[in-house]
């Protein structure tokens, strides 16, 4: 084996029935890098690392790990762990009924005399990860009571802990803020000055620049190429893995922007959610696209899911079309013409046994009610339609969505919403997970509905593609709707927003 | 070849209707008799008429059984007992209360039937309300009128057996005057034909199903999943109720301490021999139906082979347990995986 080298993946193939999710795929990873590992949806990025660290059995392919004899194969997640393999899977796969001090430590707790584990030196030893990572959370209470960042967090936290010679990092990102991405880059940086080989799947192009010093392009499963960084550039990248020329910067026109405003749609005043949002006012017109901006925590989910019902909201009152609306369940909003889609997909959004078309469907299907069963051509029709539009990689819409990758997943919920006609529509982190080239038709859809009088609330931990889809920004912070900026004096620019987060005065221009 | 098979065994109804063609078989070895089916004073009669007509009650239990599992992942362990509720409930509105054996009806037959049923849909719903709303883990909350139903028909009874000797009370669980078909072969296939006509026509099925694999995300998609768990439950209580009917009429009387004992353990089984995962989310209501019958098969089975009806229950629990196993998804990933490591050692070995 080449000096240096730490895993060699050759000729790996993988097979699901009907689908050929690895063919011919290789990956070289060497001793204190950081190697980026890009391709569209359902390229087999987490296939390949899932083929290495036990979850899948590969059907063929060898692999080599320095200073473990012969080709490995690893039966299970224990496996790849105790040869020194640690990974953060892109479904969190934590469990949230437990304490965060216990996720962190699962399998390998601190234990007292009578090997009884030591619950003191295990929350202690775990406050003290967080606190070091400068995540605020109580490590005693259940995981479950945190945002999918966090719990992204947690997990990234745990893998790093364990004292790995690699480490996997499966889009650890998607849900990140700015300061969080920074901290878990120094965090690499550290771990790859000593020597630990780092595996980064992002479809963040940028964040490739800024920390990764090699990059596999895999595209359907196969192999493309494994550069230096210096030697493929942006342009190159994205060519290489979509197959073709693209150029995801130009820019959307901003439809939106200087256009005559539409009477008001939706606005609340003085809601709130006990312990999670404070009182806060909101208005939205027709077809207008509004952000939200804040840090991690700041309460941009909690505040959208209290005017979707999601979370009953205690006080305040919210208005659509000029009529009072009281909104005690989602089918209720549903039903008024609302639609949400959460940003947390693994619990809230995917019904992982069903199938693509029946996930589709479902929030139509909800609408229409119980009895009024939409015809199985129909529900072909349109399941086929959003398939084709929003290039959803799957064997049929009869597939599993579990099957999918996470990407297409994505999709699939968005299409759920999209069927359902919405007059309002609540994304939050939509293109999560997606793909540069699906990124851009998916912010060129948004607005493109917005143009036909649609109102859309746009959730985004990347600013940039809100800077590009939204007129209007309301800026969160802990808890509370601090202010708005428009778009009315010239278009909203990164340092309006950045000061307008950190700020300590309401901003309002 | 090989793979129409491979795609044949990987069916759901593959199983079911495999165990159950196996336990039929192994009948016809040692009985050569066991199709034959006689008229006999008007009516048929023979094993394979005694099997659909004795498994009816499982069959129907068996419906509302599915629905339990497949929306909360837990198990309704008071169908048995429900049973035994409604034929005291129905017995003792027919005898009027307190006499325990009539020939002439206190109540029209109708209004004693439909208080039996609505005492069967209360306790479902109320096993409903327990797990949909109070969110009790289902086994604990039915655990409740598993106890307590049985104790309340014996109360409603006054402690004593109650017989109806009225002639058309015996229909339900007999034969019909000049049908040579029993009467309960009927009525579950009538339950068995409106459940999935209304699986088929209503959004239902999706429903359940989304509600037991991720109730959270229903709730999103503007699902009531409160809503429909306490239905399934409702539903199965009504199943029990109508299979209390049909028990009771059998021995035209309400034996408190008999009737439906064990039968929710049966109903259960049918639904795991379904190929349903008790784990809940997708489900297969055709599956349980022929896991309902194939328990039936093998009990008659049993019973035919002079295995006493108290040792029974352990042969069957083995075979069940094999049944089971060989579905189990770890069983089939693990063969999977085995045959994946083998062919890539193969190859290896070629090249
Ligand atoms: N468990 C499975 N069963 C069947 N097919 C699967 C399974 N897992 C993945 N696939 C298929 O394998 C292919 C590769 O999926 P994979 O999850 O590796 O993509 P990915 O590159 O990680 O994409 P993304 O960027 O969306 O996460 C997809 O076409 C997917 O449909
Ligand atoms: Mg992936």
């Amino acid at each position: 084996m080449e000096n240096n080298v730490l895993i060699e993946m050759r000729n790996i193939r993988k097979t699901f029935p009907g689908v050929v999710a690895l063919d011919n795929a290789q990956l070289t990873l060497h001793r204190g890098e950081i190697h980026a590992l890009m391709g569209e949806n359902g390229a087999g990025k987490s296939t390949i690392i899932k083929c290495l660290t036990g979850v899948y059995e590969r059907d063929a392919g060898e692999v080599y790990m320095d200073g473990v004899e012969g080709n490995i194969w690893n039966h299970s997640t224990m496996d790849a762990q105790n040869i020194g393999i640690a990974t953060v899977y892109q479904e969190v796969n934590l469990c949230p009924n437990l304490s965060v001090a216990e996720n962190l430590f699962i399998g390998r707790a601190p234990t007292g005399r009578f090997g009884a584990v030591d619950w003191k030196t295990m929350n202690r030893k775990a406050q003290k990860i967080m606190d070091d990572l400068d995540i605020q959370v109580d490590v005693t209470r259940n995981l479950e009571n945190y945002s999918i960042a966090i719990q992204q967090m947690v997990a990234i936290a745990r893998a790093v802990d364990m004292d790995c010679r690699v480490l996997i990092l499966d889009e650890p990102t998607s849900s990140l803020d700015d300061k969080e991405v920074e901290k878990l880059f120094r965090l690499m940086r550290q771990l790859r000055d000593k020597g630990v080989g780092i595996l980064f799947v992002t479809h963040f192009l940028e964040q490739v620049y800024e920390v990764c010093d090699r990059i596999t392009v895999m595209r359907n499963g196969q192999f493309v190429g494994d550069y230096t960084v210096a030697e493929l550039p942006r342009v190159k990248l994205v060519a290489a893995m979509l197959g073709k020329d693209f150029d995801d910067l130009a820019a959307i026109k901003q439809e939106g922007t200087g256009k005559e405003k539409g009477e008001v749609l939706v606005e609340c005043k003085n809601m709130s959610h006990k312990g999670t949002i404070k009182p806060f006012d909101f208005v939205i017109r027709k077809g207008e696209v509004v952000g939200l901006t804040g840090l991690l925590g700041s309460g941009r989910s909690e505040m959208v899911r209290c005017i979707y019902g999601a979370d009953r909201s205690q006080t305040g009152t919210e208005t659509m079309g000029g009529k009072e609306v009281h909104i005690r369940q989602p089918l209720d909003a549903i039903k008024l013409g609302m639609g949400y889609l959460p940003d947390d997909r693994k619990a809230e959004g995917c019904i992982a046994d069903l199938s693509v078309k029946e996930n589709i469907m479902l929030a139509l299907q909800a609408r229409q009610g119980i009895f009024h069963r939409v015809s199985e051509a129909k529900q072909n029709e349109i399941a086929d339609r959003y398939i084709k539009e929003l290039s959803i990689k799957t064997p049929s819409r009869e597939t599993p969505i579990s099957q999918l990758s996470g990407g297409n997943q994505q999709k699939v919920i968005l299409a759920r919403w999209l069927a359902t006609d919405p007059e309002f529509l609540i994304l939050d982190e939509p293109t999560r997970g997606i793909d540069i080239g699906t990124k851009t038709e998916i912010q060129k859809k948004v607005i493109e509905l917005a143009g036909k009088g649609m109102s859309v609330v746009f959730i985004s931990s990347e600013l940039e593609e809100m800077l590009r889809t939204c007129s209007r920004l309301y800026v969160m912070r802990d808890g509370a709707n601090v202010g708005q900026i428009t778009d009315e004096n010239g278009p909203i620019t990164q340092e309006e927003v950045m000061s307008a987060i950190a700020g300590g005065d309401s901003h309002e221009k | 070849m090989k793979s129409k098979w491979k795609a044949l065994t990987r069916q759901q109804l593959f199983l079911p209707i495999f165990s159950l063609i196996v336990v039929l078989l192994i009948n016809l070895v040692k009985d050569p008799g066991f199709f034959q089916i006689g008229l006999q004073n008007g009516v048929l009669y023979g094993r394979l008429i005694d099997i659909l007509n004795r498994g009816s009650e499982i069959a129907i239990l068996a419906v509302g059984q599915t629905l339990v599992v497949a929306v909360s992942a837990g198990t309704d362990i008071s169908v048995g007992s429900v049973m035994s509720l409604t034929a005291c409930g129905t017995c003792m509105m027919l005898a009027g209360y307190g006499n325990n054996s009539v020939t002439e009806l206190a109540v029209p037959m109708g209004v004693g039937i439909c208080f039996g049923l609505l005492l069967a849909f209360l306790c479902g719903c109320m096993n409903g309300a327990l797990v949909a709303k109070l969110k009790i883990q289902p086994m604990v909350a039915t655990l409740i009128l598993y106890t307590g139903a049985r104790a309340i028909g014996l109360v409603l009874c006054n402690n004593q057996i109650t017989y109806i000797r009225y002639e058309p009370y015996k229909y339900f669980g007999n034969f019909l005057p000049g049908c040579p078909i029993p009467t309960p072969i009927f009525i579950a296939a009538a339950v068995i034909a409106l459940m999935a006509l209304f699986l088929k026509k209503t959004a239902l099925g999706l429903y359940i199903q989304s509600v037991g694999i991720n109730s959270r995300a229903s709730r999103i998609s503007g699902i009531n999943a409160d809503m429909i768990c306490f239905w399934c439950y409702a539903i199965c209580g009504l199943c029990a109720g109508i299979a209390g009917i049909i028990a009771s009429s059998r021995i035209y009387s309400a034996d408190s301490n008999n009737i439906g004992l064990n039968y929710e353990m049966d109903a259960i089984l049918a639904v795991a021999l379904g190929g349903n995962s008790l784990g809940g989310g997708k489900f297969n209501l055709s599956g349980s139906i022929v896991g309902a019958y194939t328990i039936q098969a093998i009990t008659t089975t049993l019973l035919a082979m002079g295995v006493s009806t108290d040792q029974a229950p352990v042969v069957k629990a083995i075979i069940v347990i094999a049944i089971v196993v060989v579905q189990a998804p770890a069983f089939k990933q693990m063969l999977a995986n085995r045959a994946a490591r083998r062919s890539a050692a193969g190859k290896e070995a070629v090249g």
